[in-house]
């Protein structure tokens, strides 16, 4: 299946064999779905906007790519362990992360909410959320969003491995509200559950220090040059329209942010 | 004390203590201090499960065994089935089943959401330790059939034939017999019980598992908390194994002796 996904991408990409055939780079996205960034069809091939987007991005770096699904919660001892090469799975550019990993320039930014129960009396503010049982996925922005801010206030802080599971608990009532993307959740209120249950309480303060600069490509520390080629490929596709034109097949307006 | 000093019981040692010297000077142990309460929490969370699991589980066993070996057929058919499902399925699988299944139909009913009960059945530990104790039970109560069948019938018919009432014979002949065939095996079931309980992490139960993981996630070290992780359960293990010999020692009467 690996073998079908670099053909097909290649293909996609355009990419010649002879165009300055460097080595592979092994583009880590998330195992886990996270929809409509990044998910699998009923055939198993992975779709999305970051999927797309790593096409376009690589092949505005003239970089040949090759996707390979590394469970999140090991993606970043994946990429310094060497068996992925970059890491583009919606990940924020973070202080924390900074000390571990690089990053290239951002591709996106979207606001951060939360979404609660219908019924339930709350905001996206520690004084709204006081006594309050909050799910996240782990290793995210949000959940140390969550620990700083709602945490100290909160009922009970519970973590995820997917954020699918927190929104399952979400509608099953066993947490009051879960904070996340705003696209990740508004994929998630659009589905008949999500609509029946919840809506969004309101959009969190930002804290750039925790929630981040955007979302970059994870990259080794010292790769300079491969940083400069994603750069270079982020750039082509906002100058040359496909960024506007990927994201107008997800979403209503752009989500690269200010 | 002389018979635990036994030559390979030193070397053993002589190498365990090398390895944990190494271990403690090579290694990242500066997280250390600010989890170790989280960690307590989790030890002591697993502990409980373990406990409570299997003396529930026993508890069950007891009489599934009892209607195999010696029940009736409607009440031999119902456990003989109860206990190949399951035996015959992962208890991942049964896990997720109660928590995502059973566990999300109970909002659906109002009075059930609004009853006292709610706070509870909205956590998650009551169907880890509901999936726990089933899960011991299941396999204890085939081990315990054959430990009824195993104590000689003639035993069971003097008793009958000295006037002893039934459950008195349950109670002084053929349970203590039954019991103390299996007292070993029980202790390897034990220890299999106790390495069943990570699997409750994957539904937000924060165990010594989920604790070793978060640390994981949140500061990129992957080895220094697995490997405390399994230092963890090699001494619960050694625990167990302790604990069950020493109930073998102590019973009133033993296999060498008969």
């Amino acid at each position: 299946m690996k073998r079908t996904m670099t053909a097909a991408l290649a293909l996609s990409l355009g990419l010649i064999a002879g165009a300055a055939s460097a080595q592979t780079v092994k583009v880590g996205i998330a195992a886990e779905a996270y929809p409509p960034f990044a998910s699998q069809d009923a055939s198993g091939a992975w779709v999305g906007w970051e999927v797309e987007m790593i096409g376009a991005i690589c092949a505005a770096a003239e970089l040949q790519c090759e996707i390979v699904p590394v469970a999140w919660d090991g993606i970043i001892p994946a990429l310094t362990a060497g068996q992925i090469d970059a890491i583009m799975a919606s990940m924020s550019i973070t202080e924390e992360r900074m000390q571990t990993i690089d990053f290239s320039n951002k591709y996106y930014n979207t606001p951060t909410v939360v979404v609660g129960a219908k019924g339930v009396e709350m905001d996206a503010t520690p004084e709204g959320l006081t006594g309050k049982v909050i799910g996240v996925q782990v290793s995210t922005v949000h959940q140390a969003y969550v620990e700083k801010y709602f945490a100290p206030v909160a009922g009970e802080v519970k973590t995820y491995q997917t954020q699918d599971e927190a929104n399952q608990d979400l509608i099953a009532g066993r947490i009051d509200a879960t904070q996340a993307d705003s696209i990740a959740l508004d994929a998630f209120l659009a589905t008949p559950e999500g609509a029946a249950c919840c809506e969004v309480k309101g959009t969190v303060a930002d804290d750039p220090a925790i929630l981040g600069l955007g979302v970059g490509v994870g990259l080794r520390k010292g790769e300079e040059e491969l940083k400069a080629a994603f750069n270079k490929g982020i750039a082509g596709v906002l100058a040359d329209g496909t960024y506007e034109k990927v994201t107008a097949g997800y979403f209503a307006s752009s989500i690269y942010g200010n | 004390m002389r018979d635990w000093l036994q030559p390979h019981r030193i070397f053993l040692c002589l190498i365990g203590a090398a390895l944990v010297v190494w271990c403690a000077t090579q290694m990242r142990w500066d997280w250390l201090p600010k989890y170790a309460p989280l960690m307590a929490e989790g030890i002591w969370r697993t502990i409980w499960l373990l406990v409570l699991s299997t003396v529930l589980g026993m508890m069950l066993a007891i009489p599934l065994g009892l209607a195999q070996a010696a029940g009736p057929w409607y009440l031999a058919a119902p456990a003989r089935i109860f206990c190949t499902v399951i035996r015959g399925t992962p208890l991942l699988l049964q896990i997720w089943l109660l928590y995502y299944g059973l566990g999300s139909l109970f909002p659906q009913f109002p009075w059930i959401r609004q009853s006292d009960l709610w706070p509870i059945l909205r956590q998650a530990w009551p169907y880890a330790l509901l999936a726990l104790t089933l899960s011991y039970a299941g396999y204890e109560g085939e081990v315990m059939r054959g430990a009824f069948r195993s104590v000689p019938r003639g035993q069971l018919e003097a008793a009958r034939a000295m006037g002893m009432p039934r459950h008195m014979i349950l109670w002084r002949i053929w349970l203590p017999q039954a019991v103390r065939a299996v007292l070993p095996t029980l202790g390897g079931e034990t220890v299999l019980q106790m390495k069943a309980t990570p699997l409750v992490a994957t539904i937000t139960v924060v165990e010594i598992y989920a604790v070793a993981s978060r640390v994981r996630q949140d500061t990129f070290i992957v080895y220094e908390p697995l490997l405390l992780l399994a230092l963890v359960y090699l001494c619960l293990a050694g625990l167990i194994v302790l604990l069950f010999r020493q109930i073998e020692r102590r019973g009133p009467m033993t296999r060498r002796a008969g």
